[in-house]
């Protein structure tokens, strides 16, 4: 089958790929680029686990073709933290005990971090419908419900 | 919420300093930064895929299977068939001695429950495994098939699994595991009251965020490393080594996060059909359940259905119990014949009750095999025999918090398995549990505890 390039910023940095056509980016993240931190928990846009964002608008990189994303800036979870700080949503969640397998929470964090760069102060009924589309199994939610509440509000101290 | 520290004040220290502090979790930062490693994360140069071609019916008899079609598919590598098992049939508790071994790795000349694995298929892509096993023509028999317990234990029913020869577990103790204690039949006749429910529960799929899977790899020096999700390592390993009638000593088994078990990972399935195909074709392979098949194919806890009957006196005791568990197993024991046998050991629940009589069958049925998750074997049976306690409570019309404490079982107590109760707290527990949820009991309750019968 004949290759298709690829080409796009991943956290920051220049990717190239050649890649079959119909490949999903989520493919092409993990087994191509080897960035593993979106995850596949269903292949079929159902439990969010492979949320990335894409031009900073928060996508199910399963059900996205690679080849549409040509000249995007992606960014991923592994790609929030800086110089080894963490980024204030990682803090959060680590500090809200928020993860318990992990498997969710690269996504969680994406979902999040979307909200928070739209509405940097969000109520708790924003923070459930921002996490909607991202299915745990784990914790029941609340924790992570709380870590996000307070990465916005330890953004908006930071920002005063 | 702030718990009283009177409580068997002689048995604790207050100088913990780990207890009540907050600790970060050692696993936290690589779940929060994306770099803690599934086993789905490996990937390897030439890895092949596998899929399986799963039966369509609950019940059938296999007349042929014919893989010629999808052998020409392009990308196709091999496929392999029960003959290619080395010791196709199996059963993961042979490890404590629990047999017979009663379930096929590939379906040898008959399916039992829709959705069972008969032909695997490797191939270079996901894609190309999936359209192959698509080709696989299997000509089927169908059978009659039974999926009610109470039908599958009737004369005449048709017999889901050959290896039993029956459709129950054959314990020790005959067609079902037994608790005798006491005379239950003069307790129901001194009772003042009788009465007898039924609670039943369907199968409950855990649905991990992460499917079940594996990665394999055959490494230079003839070992086969098998990166996995399992919850059992051991368990897996061994039964590998069984399945394919290879030393454990050529198996290394890399675990590490699963994400997500909740029991659901306990079974041997994926690992050693993708160790076979990594050693017949000497390349990595990677088996990993879509999510419809977690959903369908994958253990889900048992069906259950329980039959108690209490004998209880006007002043609170209960003074006998009758109960009748039967587990659905589905086609395969996998795990069901020990969840069951906890279920007869746990029925009684945190009570002492002097007479007490208990069977509890584990069921074959053409269903999905079920297995381990979370307290199985005790978890609805806990659900059926507290909804029972507070219909018994409302019965005699008495508070249900109460009627527990009367009938709470205490320190010396013997239970009906025969194991002396010790360390019970039950009666603390509910002291707490009543001033933490603010739910008034007479102060007799209050002055009531675990170590000392009376009052
Ligand atoms: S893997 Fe994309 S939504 Fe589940
Ligand atoms: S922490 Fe396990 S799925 Fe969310």
């Amino acid at each position: 089958m004949a290759k298709v390039p690829v080409q796009f910023t991943l956290n920051g940095t220049e990717k190239a790929e050649f890649i079959d056509s119909g490949t999903t980016l989520l493919h092409a993240l993990r087994d191509k680029i080897g960035d593993t931190s979106p995850k596949g928990g269903c292949h079929q846009g159902t439990c969010g686990a492979c949320s990335v964002i894409i031009d900073g608008e928060l996508r199910l990189s399963c059900l996205t073709l690679a080849e549409t994303c040509n000249g995007t800036a992606i960014t991923t979870t592994s790609g929030l933290s800086e110089g080894g700080v963490l980024h204030p949503l990682q803090r959060a969640f680590l500090d809200a005990f928020a993860t318990q397998c992990g498997f969710c929470t690269p996504g969680m964090i994406m979902a999040a971090k979307v909200l928070l760069d739209h509405t940097p102060t969000p109520s708790r009924d924003e923070v459930v419908e921002a996490l909607s589309g991202n299915i745990c199994r784990c914790t029941g939610y609340e924790p992570i419900i709380q870590a996000v509440l307070t990465a916005a509000r330890s953004n908006s101290q930071h920002a005063a | 919420m702030e718990l009283r520290k009177n409580y068997f004040a002689d048995q604790r220290k207050d100088d913990l300093h780990e207890i009540g502090q907050p600790r970060p979790r050692s696993d936290s930062p690589g779940h929060v930064t994306g770099k803690t490693a599934y086993f789905a994360d490996r990937n390897f140069p030439g890895m092949l895929h596998l899929k399986m071609v799963r039966s369509p019916h609950h019940h059938a008899r296999i007349r042929s299977i014919n893989t010629s079609e999808a052998e020409k598919h392009p990308g196709v590598v091999k496929i392999l068939t029960a003959k290619d098992v080395p010791h196709n049939v199996y059963t993961i508790l042979i490890l404590i001695q629990i047999g017979p071994e009663d379930e096929t790795v590939l379906a040898d000349g008959k399916v039992r429950w829709k959705g069972e694995a008969v032909v695997a298929v490797l191939a270079e892509t996901e894609r190309a495994a999936q359209e192959a096993a698509a080709k696989v023509k299997v000509d089927y028999e169908v059978l009659p098939a039974v999926f009610d317990m109470e039908e599958a234990l009737k004369p005449g029913a048709p017999v889901v699994n050959e290896y039993h020869g029956q459709n129950y577990y054959l314990y020790d103790s005959g067609e079902c595991r037994k608790v005798r204690f006491g005379d239950v039949e003069a307790g129901f006749a001194g009772a003042d009251h009788i009465l007898e429910q039924t609670y039943q529960s369907s199968p409950i799929e855990h649905a991990p965020t992460e499917t079940t899977g594996c990665v394999v790899v055959p490494e230079g020096n003839d070992r086969f490393t098998c990166y996995t999700n399992t919850q059992a390592m051991f368990f897996t390993l061994d039964n590998a080594s069984i399945i394919l009638q290879m030393p454990g000593s050529k198996l290394h088994f890399v675990g590490g996060t699963v994400g997500g078990g909740f029991g659901g990972k306990v079974d041997v399935i994926v690992e050693p059909i993708a160790i076979l195909g990594a050693k017949l074709t000497g390349r990595p392979v990677s088996f990993i359940y879509s999510r419809e098949e977690e959903m369908q194919i994958s253990s889900p806890r048992a069906a259950e259905k329980v039959v108690i009957k209490d004998g209880v006196m006007k002043d609170g005791r209960i003074v006998a119990r009758k109960v009748t568990g039967y587990t659905d197993a589905g086609a395969y024991s996998r795990h069901s014949p020990y969840g069951a046998q906890k279920g007869a050991g746990h029925y009684p629940g945190p009570y002492t009750i002097p007479n007490v009589w208990i069977d509890t069958y584990c069921v074959y049925t053409n269903r999905t095999p079920s297995s381990a998750m979370r307290g199985f074997g005790v978890t609805i049976g806990d659900f059926a025999l507290e909804v029972q306690m507070d219909k018994l409570a409302r019965l005699i019309g008495m508070d249900p918090l109460e009627f527990r404490f009367i009938n709470a079982y205490r320190d010396g107590d013997m239970k009906a398995h025969r194991q002396p109760t010790e360390g019970a707290a039950l009666i603390e527990c509910m002291q707490e549990a009543s001033r933490a949820a603010n739910w008034p009991v007479a102060e007799k309750y209050l002055a009531m505890s675990s170590y000392t019968k009376g009052a």
